[in-house]
């Protein structure tokens, strides 16, 4: 019979060791998580007040000042935020379905999966040096739809990323029963592929807009200020990301108080799109075969 | 139709990544031209200030001092990471007992979800004067002794390289973690169950089959892990204190990259400071995008090998 107490001493404590040092790794990357949320809770519940949604106020200028609506920022947000996913979901999946259904292993689909790849990789400052060098400079304004270009563009391969790996587990049976019965590839993959993928689709898109709503780099460079509420594309705009960032800079108190409020409000919207998307994924997910 | 429709959207990605770089280095250019190629990457001044003013007579940009502090801050970054990481993927895969691993995985994916922003806010305000103490009991303990003295030099605030790193490290803890958790999986069961037949320990199985084939696995998901904590603007900014400056000290502060950009953007000084900005980008760009493409070599390479042991 083989016992514990049979092994050499170093060799128990190495193993004892272990064991303890795993178990330390994940204390110490669940605390933070933990300090984090706590802190923006605690901080950030006290600035929900009415003020702090007043659709018809302003965010104020003054760092000095208490009060001041916060709604245009999450305006801003929610705009810059939901023009992305409508510009980048469209394309994604249909670029996934060319990878999936047409391209296959051709060497141009390659090509696009390595680039793709290669896109997820870009740092977000980059894409908002893009936007601004390719879009504001050409209409001369900082606007949302700068911010939701820029937003779309990181969304775009993850999107893609994501739907494509949903395509791949639609079983090939299906396809194939769908073409002997006579319908085109089109038809196949509008009326058979894609509806029995779409819930997997729907989660991977709601875990890249959670993604894009809390991205603020892109957004700093090209959506310049608003102090009312603009639900226009055109002309400036704030979002919750560049409130905390401005704010949190600020030696004041009040602006900081404003940062943990918006920190807040932006982490909510996050984990409520995150863990909706999750629910999806658990609950209409295809079973990988 | 609906074929070209699909292709369309695919090319799409190519045409966005060769707008960005088209974009980019034409901006740039101007810059790059005022300090030839060799003097934006080396030199290591940056005063984008008036020539009538009480600077230098002509404007100097210099991207080395922000190169630098870009790697130290990623380097930290991963130093810190990688070990934390590959412990939580060793305890999912090896250790955790069945109903605590959904749980553990549900928290590492919620670690990534926070915005970084909101990292930044906690690191500047509530995480920062906490280390600003502890840098300072450092400093203390190691001032005299001679290399580390001046690594762990005086600290000059909160915000330092190491505060950076920290955040940092914190932010690609998921990352590493569910590449790792992957590749780990990957591990054929009957190397695992050879070993502990052997009358190996836990230990002696992760280290002798474990490891050994899923190394250019981790390694790739370390490199992945590197790229994004180069490209991480926002908590850095906020947490690295915005000085020009190339030290050994990692707890005096500094500037990355991206975090410069978004600094100056507003005000990037006379021309050509902000083509000088878009310069800082471009090296970025270029830096990350180099790798990213190892990570990928390595991680297929690796996934390569581990097939044709798993057959």
């Amino acid at each position: 019979m083989l016992r514990r107490s049979a092994l050499s001493r170093g060799r128990r404590i190495a193993d004892v060791a272990l064991r303890v040092a795993v178990w330390l790794c994940l204390i110490v990357a669940v605390v933070p998580l933990a300090l984090v949320v706590y802190f923006v809770v605690v901080r950030g519940l006290p600035q929900w007040t009415p003020e702090f949604f007043d659709f018809a106020g302003r965010l104020t200028t003054r760092y000095q000042a208490e009060g001041g609506s916060m709604a245009p920022a999450i305006v801003g947000t929610l705009l810059t935020t939901g023009v992305a996913a409508l510009i980048a979901i469209p394309l994604g999946v249909l670029g996934a379905i060319y990878l999936n259904e047409y391209g296959k292993n051709s060497p141009l689909a390659r090509v696009i999966w390595m680039m793709t790849d290669v896109m997820t990789g870009v740092p977000s400052i980059v894409m908002g040096l893009f936007v601004f060098l390719a879009f504001v400079l050409l209409i001369d304004e900082l606007n949302a739809l700068a911010g939701a270009l820029a937003l779309a563009c990181l969304m775009l391969p993850v999107v893609i990323r994501s739907s494509e790996e949903m395509l791949r587990l639609v079983p090939d049976e299906l396809r194939q029963a769908s073409l002997a019965l006579g319908a085109r590839r089109w038809r196949t993959i509008v009326s058979v592929v894609l509806p029995a993928s779409i819930s997997g689709i729907m989660s991977g898109a709601l875990l890249a807009i959670a993604r894009a709503a809390g991205e603020t780099a892109p957004v700093v460079l090209v959506m310049g200020v608003t102090r009312r509420v603009n639900w226009s594309l055109f002309g400036g705009n704030v979002s919750l990301p560049m409130q905390i960032y401005d704010n949190a800079q600020q030696p004041y108190a009040a602006a900081q108080a404003r940062a943990w409020g918006a920190a807040l409000t932006l982490v909510v919207i996050v984990l409520v799109t995150t863990l909706v998307g999750r629910f999806i994924a658990a609950r209409f997910a295809i079973r990988e075969r | 139709m609906f074929r070209w429709l699909t292709l369309a959207a695919g090319l799409l990605v190519l045409a966005v990544l060769a707008l960005i770089l088209v974009f980019t280095v034409k901006e740039a250019w101007p810059a790059i031209q005022h300090e030839g190629v060799w003097g934006f990457l080396t030199g290591d001044r940056w005063v984008p200030n008036d020539p009538d003013g009480p600077g230098p007579a002509r404007p100097m940009y210099g991207a080395l001092a922000f190169i630098y502090g870009t790697v130290v801050t990623s380097l930290i970054a991963v130093i810190i990471a990688v070990p934390i990481s590959v412990g939580i993927a060793l305890f999912l895969t090896e250790f955790a007992p069945r109903r605590l691993r959904g749980p553990v995985i549900t928290v590492i994916d919620l670690l990534a979800a926070v915005p970084s922003v909101v990292f930044g806010l906690w690191a500047i305000l509530v995480l920062g004067p906490w280390l600003f103490d502890a840098y300072q009991a450092t400093h203390g303990l190691l001032g005299a002794v001679p290399v580390l003295g001046s690594i762990f030099g005086p600290p000059q605030g909160p915000r330092a390289f190491m505060t950076a790193g920290i955040i940092v490290a914190i932010m690609i803890i998921p990352i590493i973690t569910s590449i790792t958790r992957e590749v780990f999986a990957t591990v054929p069961n009957a190397d695992k169950q050879a070993a502990l037949a052997l009358g190996a320990t836990r230990w002696e199985m992760i280290r002798g089959a474990v490891f050994p084939h899923s190394f250019g696995g981790v390694v790739g998901a370390v490199m992945l892990g590197l790229g994004r904590a180069m490209g991480e603007t926002i908590a850095v900014s906020l947490t690295i204190g915005a000085a020009t400056q190339i030290t050994a000290n990692l707890f005096g502060s500094g500037n990355t990259l991206p975090a410069r950009i978004v600094q100056n953007w507003g005000d990037p000084g006379i021309p050509p400071g902000r083509s000088a900005l878009v310069g800082l980008g471009v090296v970025l760009f270029l830096i990350t995008i180099i790798v990213n493409y190892l990570a990928r070599l390595v991680v297929s390479r690796a996934e390569i090998r581990m097939k044709g042991a798993s057959a």
